[in-house]
């Protein structure tokens, strides 16, 4: 049987001279689901992303590709991914169907129907032998799914697919990706630093801010379950964080700046209390911050102030 | 890897950027050979006053040989710009492009892609070589007709017109080797940047120092002038001398050809381990 887990990363982490850009990330995408994931401008997204298409080579921690690590000589995993990240970039001086010549041969499958085929998908067919130069930004945008979507990947990843684009664009391209995941078995990735966007599109996802995991799940049980962002001060962190991380009480925890940041229903915030005082840990605050939502909106307008 | 390749060479022949250095050529040359051609006589005088008094100088000196080594001699510093031009822009044009992320986010490992960009580099070097050979040989022949092929160098040597062919023909080779360095050298520095400009300035400026260096007669200098790569670029000239020193050609060969293999082999490490944040 396939495994139902077609993408995996262990303790991910990439850190930039003496800047952490991703830490101890931990994500898992299942088969056939619409992941999104989420976080403000500069979280770490497309780092992360750049990790998962091998562009960039993790500092510590590992990625798994259909079960198969990614590493600099086993990229076999890569045949079953179609990738967009960031600008929708290409030969200008090319022609759109010279440009998918040369990337479907990388795949080491270059067929003229398979092409014809992700243009029409696309609806750039009567425009494919223009060169790129003349495209508008929605049109290369259009190109760039087109080019993830060569030789029929199980996977797609796209990095802030409906960036720059109008309104009719974004509209176009958020019903493309619902007619990708309703139609075929196709796991699509897809990153975003809109809530909306990804409430509207998404089936599972992860949130992700100054390069932590926040939490993870099924995006219908995240926003309506009342998870909520607890914040615990205690003098005794590394302990308290032990404690938390093998309780199974929170879906994630970490220490931000002087509090521990837990991600966790509500009706479970009394039974982690009693756990770190039995432990005889002193707990000088526990405060439930907010919904999901609420916190959400306020690191990304926290981040687009600055 | 062939079908690697042929996307390699067709980008690159499908650029208008890659046509710049055979337009230079195809300007500087004939302009050149007409101007030769316009005062011929004047110049034929010029260069046979200080020998006309013990030799008697009979026949077509002003040849289409004499003409392809003059232009070889003139050129030959400024050919490794207009190489740099093509081999500089291989890996730092993907990165000003921001297509590194389509090219290398598939199945196909980055050592092969290299490999690609390499040949591709080294082809585009053999092809500004071949034309302007071909160029410079062929109008030359054309517009001065053939004969014995006289040398005004450190010596003076005359190369009987049934030997300057070959002769000329494996000069133009050897220039082909001594430029693949060059290329080797701007194909790193490619690699190191993300625009294609800084290619073309660093090579330019290692030519520049080195030929300095090679020049200035300080004992420092002459010390460390034989692990230049610049001492070797001459190599070609070898073949307009009598009798043909062999035995220096092929060290040169063997030089220039380990400076290129390390100068590949240090981009290789590089490249293989870049994160590419274009």
């Amino acid at each position: 049987m396939d495994d139902p887990i077609v993408l995996r990363t262990y303790g991910l982490a990439k850190r930039y001279r003496r800047r952490w850009a991703v830490r101890n990330l931990d994500l898992q995408v299942r088969r056939g689901e619409v992941f999104g994931f989420l976080g403000p401008n500069g979280a770490g997204k497309s780092t992360t992303i750049r990790m998962l298409l091998s562009l960039i080579r993790p500092t510590e921690g590992r990625v798994e590709l259909f079960g198969n690590p990614l590493t600099r000589r086993q990229r076999t995993g890569l045949r079953k991914i179609g990738g967009l990240v960031e600008r929708p970039d290409f030969y200008l001086y090319l022609s759109a169907r010279r440009n998918l010549e040369i990337i479907a041969s990388l795949r080491g499958d270059n067929s003229a129907s398979d092409i014809a085929r992700v243009l029409e998908t696309v609806g750039l067919s009567a425009r494919a032998h223009d060169k790129v130069k003349t495209y508008s930004h929605g049109m290369k945008q259009r190109l760039g799914i087109a080019q993830a979507l060569l030789g029929s990947p199980e996977l797609i990843i796209l990095d802030e697919p409906t960036s720059g684009l109008d309104p009719q664009g974004i509209k176009e391209v958020r019903e493309l990706i619902q007619k990708l995941s309703s139609e075929g078995r196709m796991t699509i990735f897809l990153s975003s630093h809109l809530l909306s966007e990804i409430e509207q599109t998404a089936t599972s996802m992860a949130i992700i801010n100054q390069g932590r995991l926040v939490v993870q799940g099924r995006v219908a049980e995240l926003l309506a379950s009342g998870e909520n962002i607890v914040h615990i001060e205690t003098p005794m962190a590394d302990n308290a964080l032990a404690i938390i991380a093998s309780s199974g009480l929170a879906t994630s925890a970490h220490v931000v700046g002087p509090v521990i940041e837990c991600s966790m229903p509500r009706e479970r915030v009394a039974d982690l209390n009693r756990l770190l005082v039995q432990a005889n840990i002193p707990v000088h605050a526990l405060v439930p911050k907010r919904s999901l939502e609420e916190y959400f909106l306020s690191i990304t307008e926290g981040a687009s102030e600055q | 890897m062939k079908t690697i390749l042929g996307n390699e060479i067709l980008k690159t022949s499908f650029k208008w950027r890659s046509y710049i250095s055979f337009l230079a050529i195809a300007i500087v040359v004939p302009l050149v050979e007409i101007a030769l051609k316009l005062q011929g006589t004047n110049m034929e005088r010029g260069m046979t006053r200080g020998l006309s008094q013990d030799f008697l100088f009979l026949g077509n000196i002003l040849n289409g040989y004499f003409v392809t080594q003059m232009i070889m001699n003139a050129l030959w510093i400024h050919v490794p710009f207009l190489v740099t031009l093509g081999a500089g822009d291989q890996l730092a044009g993907e990165a000003t492009a921001g297509t590194f992320r389509l090219l290398l986010t598939r199945p196909a490992s980055r050592s092969r892609i290299l490999l690609a960009k390499y040949a591709t580099t080294l082809l585009y070097a053999l092809a500004l070589v071949a034309f302007m050979a071909v160029l410079t040989l062929g109008l030359g022949v054309l517009l001065f007709g053939t004969g014995d092929l006289l040398i005004f160098g450190r010596t003076f040597v005359v190369v009987a017109e049934s030997e300057a062919l070959w002769r000329i023909g494996i000069a133009f080779a050897l220039a082909t080797w001594g430029m693949w360095t060059v290329a080797s050298l701007a194909f790193l520095f490619s690699s190191l940047v993300e625009n294609g400009i800084g290619p073309l300035i660093g090579t330019m400026a290692v030519i520049i120092v080195f030929y300095i260096i090679s020049n200035v007669p300080a004992d420092l200098f002459t010390a460390i002038k034989p692990y230049l790569f610049t001492s070797y670029l001459d190599l070609w000239q070898r073949m307009f001398e009598d009798p043909i020193p062999w035995n220096e050609v092929l060290h040169s060969v063997y030089v220039l050809g380990a400076f290129s293999i390390g100068f590949y082999v240090v981009t290789w490490y590089i490249f293989l381990r870049k994160d590419i944040l274009s």
